[in-house]
């Protein structure tokens, strides 16, 4: 909000203030802004816009699939190079029950969160981005 | 184990869903209604019908058996199952649903414009889905056999009708209630006995489950043979009862079962004595419980290239299960289908921290299946055997009652499908008629194979499926969303380069013995050799290929990837209609 505050009638000689209207991102009679009309009518730019939210989006899965996922796989290794690493124990269990049967879903859950959040982040940019007029 | 709460408790679950399905036929009315319930399903509705269409056979019963046979090697089947939600969540749900396609032919199609991919992956997805609904039927086959003591056959027919009277008479609509009210039967179906059983091993001294010796008798215990059995005895037991033994009749007389392998005949009766170390069936790992717990203890063939075989098919597996995918399509949006995959990564989260203590449960109290075989009945058997009298009966009527839940729900949910690839691709036959009329036949197929299959194991065939869903329909979906360089030429390439392995190998390890060759493994895991194999072939032909890209690929990429609200769709200049 840039607007200046109100004025209180409080001053002596009236004074005209100029009031710009702010700017909102309130709903708004939605009209195909450039953005998407670049778009829609396949141009140069237009791919360009989709290239960019594609890669984004890719980036994104791949990463949050190749942490959660890679973090897993290395357990099979690891049991295998070290055996005396299934004789440890935490909270009573053996630490490949403690990995796979309790820590694992909550580390899925987390990932699958943190992913859709920034999905749909990305999503709300190109959004803006291509609604810009 | 026969129990009459058991089979009230079977029934009750059939009935249920029928009545369950007949509300929805009356709100389902036409075909758009049929085949994706319009489109109408929340979030939290959808995932949970996801969630009680996944949890099959497998998972119910299937996953605990293999823990308590071959310990935690087999815990990757559970993660590998939530895992693959992520991976689907990750690389395919939203841009799945904005393809604005109902099965996964008409993806196909749609990203490639070509009925050529649109029959490669008709005929795949029929593969994948009837490879698994056999296990389902069969593992049906098998609750009604331990529970009632029915013939193995009755279980199948009995699940085969109900959903195709089901399905036929009320589509996904109303299979989106049912398989919703299937998740939540099913969890509490797993997790009401688990407590009380948690509770009963405790008040019973809570018993170390890792013990260094063998699992022994803990009390005298009558076991029958369906089947003959090879069985390996770690010590000599004296044994009483009627039967056959290596080739020697007996009657109602007892005898020394010597160390070593013995041959047991179909239908004996013996009963061993308490204390007694357990023998085993002698292709199993001879573990004390102490060793059992440990990684790599499952005796099988390289178990790195095993587990790592595993993981690849389940985690990539399940996003080319045509009855997941098609669930994708009730989401109103790409955003909806996102979330409804997070809520079902939670659902199946849940859920799966149950079977793994049955598995250790079974280690302690119910050790003879070791010797049977019968491991998958181990949730089955359990709360009769730890509880005793009328609750340990109500307990064990609830797990039948979810494990049917569990064939139901499955099966419905992979007939749906398959009627929807059948009527379009193969009949050719639109419309409600042409729906009811596959319907029958998606279901009828499956039922006479169960007939002439050999009865392998319930999640050796499962996980077949998952290793021919991920060397095929996996690397369609994952480098057709992604790449806008796959050709017609190079998407058939890659899936029947993965595909067709893949299945081969599967069958040859179900219709033959391939022993203990050093190849076995490669064929009865062959994800981690054919999965790379259908990525690169399909990349690798679309990139020596490149003047058949298909045409407006760009456009089909806004379609897959811009969010709906935007009124993008790539479809040229006149494209400003708002209303969406």
């Amino acid at each position: 909000m840039t607007t200046p505050p109100p004025q209180r009638p409080v001053p002596k000689p009236t004074q005209r203030v100029v009031v710009t209207s702010p700017r909102t991102r309130a709903p708004r009679a939605r009209r195909p802004y450039s953005g998407t009309r670049e778009i829609n009518e396949q141009s140069e730019l237009g791919a360009v816009y989709m290239r960019t939210l594609i890669r984004a989006q890719r980036r994104l899965g791949l990463s949050v699939c190749l942490v959660a996922c890679g973090a897993l796989g290395l357990l099979p290794l690891l049991f295998s190079i070290e055996p005396e690493l299934g004789k440890f124990r935490i909270l009573g269990l053996g630490l490949p029950w403690f990995l796979l049967c309790v820590a694992t879903f909550p580390m899925l859950l987390l990932a699958g969160w943190f992913y859709v959040r920034q999905a749909e982040r990305s999503e709300r940019e190109f959004a803006e981005l291509v609604e810009r007029p | 184990m026969t129990s009459g709460y058991a089979i009230v408790a079977v029934l009750v679950v059939a009935l249920g869903t029928i009545l369950v399905g007949t509300y929805g036929l009356r709100v389902s009315r036409t075909t758009s209604d049929f085949y994706v319930a319009s489109r109408t399903v929340s979030p939290w509705w959808n995932a949970s019908a996801i969630g009680g269409e996944y949890l099959s056979a497998a998972s119910f019963v299937g996953i605990a058996g293999l823990i308590f046979a071959y310990g935690p090697d087999m815990l990757w089947f559970p993660v590998g199952y939530t895992a693959g939600y992520l991976v689907l969540l990750t690389m395919v749900a939203a841009p799945l649903r904005r393809s604005g396609a109902y099965t996964l032919p008409d993806f196909a199609e749609a990203r490639f414009r070509s009925r050529g991919v649109r029959a490669v992956a008709s005929i795949l997805a029929l593969a994948i889905g009837w490879l698994y609904l056999l296990p389902q039927l069969e593992g049906a086959g098998l609750t009604l056999n331990t529970v009632t003591g029915a013939p193995d056959w009755l279980g199948a027919l009995v699940v085969t009708v109900v959903v195709t009277v089901n399905v036929m008479s009320g589509g996904m609509r109303s299979i989106t209630f049912v398989q919703a009210f299937q998740y939540w039967l099913k969890l509490t179906a797993i997790t009401v006995p688990i407590v009380f059983l948690i509770i009963a091993w405790q008040v019973h001294g809570s018993e170390s489950l890792t013990k260094p010796e063998f699992p022994t008798f803990r009390q005298d215990t009558e076991v029958s043979f369906h089947n003959q059995t090879m069985i390996h005895a770690e010590q000599s037991i004296f044994i009483k009862g009627t039967g056959e033994i290596d080739g020697t009749h007996i009657e109602n007389t007892g005898l020394v079962l010597t160390d070593g392998n013995h041959r047991i005949g179909q239908g004996s009766e013996f009963t061993f004595p308490q204390g007694a170390p357990v023998p085993h069936v002698s292709t199993m790992a001879h573990n004390t419980n102490a060793m059992w717990a440990l990684p790599e203890s499952s005796g099988q063939q390289f178990p790195l290239y095993g587990a790592y075989s595993l993981i690849i098919a389940t985690f990539l597996g399940t996003m080319g299960l045509p009855h997941v995918i098609v669930r994708f399509y009730t989401n109103p949006n790409g955003t909806a289908a996102r979330r409804t995959t997070l809520i079902v990564l939670g659902l199946l989260s849940v859920f799966y921290l149950m079977p793994p203590m049955y598995g250790a449960l079974g280690r302690i109290y119910t050790p003879e299946l070791l010797m049977t075989g019968q491991t998958d009945a181990v949730v089955l058997v359990l709360p009769t055997r730890m509880i005793e009298g009328i609750g340990g009966q109500l307990l064990g009527a609830l797990v039948a009652g979810g494990a049917f839940a569990a064939f139901l729900s499955t099966s419905s949910g992979l007939v749906v499908s398959l009627a929807g690839v059948l009527s379009q691709d193969v009949l050719r036959l639109g419309g409600v008629r042409g729906f009811r009329i596959s319907t029958v036949l998606a279901g009828i197929v499956p039922l006479a194979m169960t007939f002439v299959s050999t009865g392998m194991p319930v999640a050796d065939m499962v996980g077949l499926a998952f290793a021919v869903a991920a060397s095929s329909l996996c690397p369609l979906l994952m480098l057709g969303i992604w790449s806008t360089r796959i050709t017609k030429v190079g998407a058939i390439a890659g899936m029947l380069a993965g595909g067709v392995p893949a299945l081969t190998a599967g069958l040859v390890t179900m219709f033959t013995d391939t022993g203990d060759a050093w190849y076995e493994v490669l064929l009865s895991r062959p994800a981690a050799w054919t999965v790379p194999l259908g990525f690169t072939v399909m990349y690798v032909v679309s990139l020596l290929t490149q003047r058949h890209v298909p045409p407006g690929v760009q456009r089909t990429m806004v379609k897959l990837h811009a969010p709906e609200n935007l009124g993008l769709d790539g479809s040229g200049p006149s494209s400003s209609d708002e209303r969406s």
